[in-house]
């Protein structure tokens, strides 16, 4: 792009105003499911009563929060964005808004979320929230991801918060169960993001953002996922051998867990650099994401067993 | 700017407003549940 379209761009932007749904775009919506579904999940399973208003301002506050430091991310990253094609088409890179709007719009959402929710449950909550949004946008989006491949390892953990946060906005205080959901979800994130990486080497190799696979090559980052499927395993199984759960998500994270580590062996195992023969590792990746569904889901039915099997 | 850029800003505008109109409407309902349960909890 030449300097003249960039400018007509920006003009375009400042005339035309963002329309609304492209601030939901902002917000990053698909990504916020699951977020919004593990802050649910830690809010249900944690010991207490929230009023359901206040439990719903909680989940908005996670939902909220997360929407902010995804918009927070793409405001950083709109001139890398627009070099791949996953990103190209986001309301910054098309030009559909001035970068100042979203910035603010980040700004504002990260504030009012906080705040809502330190006012709605507690402020222990809030702070983690707070250090959740700043974690993923300055460590992970401006210090470590265009630095180093251990990006999303470290990076991983402001999506790990969510859960945590659930908890804690009923409770006041951390306990062992959500640590070890965190826990989870931190070691889901590498085989979870390398798989998709895999087969959108290229994109991250024209944006510049040094990926393992860019980085180390096809065949560290096929060792790197099975080595932290391993980890994740043991994550896993962790909350039914600690005794944090019952027998429920005990069979459950087994056996879902059993066909994570079959897909991911025959992920790791392979050598294949061809994008469009990669149907493995795509399938892995979309297997990662209804892994953690299910896993969180039986957290919550198993709860609700236990709890009604003691009241009986 | 043409006819149909202005049309396309005005359009963009109303769109805005009624939908800064609806967060703002459902955040005056929720700022009064949350007050309620505050009270009574």
């Amino acid at each position: 792009m030449n300097g003249k379209a960039v400018t007509d761009a920006a003009v375009d932007a400042a005339l035309l105003q963002a329309d609304w749904r492209d601030f939901v775009a902002l917000t990053k919506p698909r990504v916020m499911t699951l977020v919004v579904f593990t802050g649910l999940c830690g809010l249900l399973v944690a010991p207490g009563h929230l009023p359901l208003v206040l439990a719903f301002t909680a989940i908005l506050c996670i939902a909220v929060g997360a929407g902010a430091a995804g918009a927070l991310n793409q405001w950083y990253e709109s001139d890398r964005d627009a070099k791949m094609k996953r990103t190209a088409g986001r309301p910054l890179p098309a030009g559909r808004m001035s970068r100042q709007s979203a910035l603010h719009f980040g700004v504002g959402l990260s504030f009012f979320s906080v705040l809502l929710l330190g006012l709605a449950t507690n402020w222990f909550a809030a702070a983690i929230l707070a250090t959740s949004i700043l974690f993923y946008v300055f460590v992970y989006t401006i210090w470590l991801k265009p630095r180093t491949v251990q990006n999303i390892v470290i990076g991983g953990a402001a999506g790990a918060f969510p859960p945590l946060i659930g908890w804690v906005a009923v409770t006041g205080s951390v306990a062992p169960l959500p640590i070890a959901l965190f826990a989870l979800i931190f070691f889901w994130t590498p085989p979870h993001f390398w798989s998709l990486a895999l087969f959108v080497r290229m994109d991250y190799a024209n944006a510049g953002i040094p990926m393992l696979p860019v980085v180390a090559g096809e065949v560290a980052t096929r060792r790197q996922i099975l080595f932290y499927t391993a980890i994740m395993a043991v994550a896993a199984l962790a909350p039914v051998l600690l005794s944090l759960t019952g027998v429920i998500y005990g069979v459950t994270a087994l056996v879902a867990t059993g066909v994570f580590a079959a897909m991911a062996m025959q992920v790791g195992l392979r050598r294949e650099s061809d994008p469009a023969r990669m149907g493995p590792e795509k399938r892995l990746f979309k297997y990662s994401v209804l892994y953690l569904f299910l896993l969180f889901s039986a957290v919550v039915v198993d709860h609700w067993v236990n709890l009604g099997s003691v009241q009986a | 700017m043409t006819p149909e850029q202005q049309q396309e800003i005005q359009k963009r505008q109303r769109s805005r407003a009624i939908a800064m109109a609806l967060v703002l409407g459902a955040l005056v309902v929720l700022f009064f549940c949350i007050t309620i349960a505050k009270m009574s909890h």
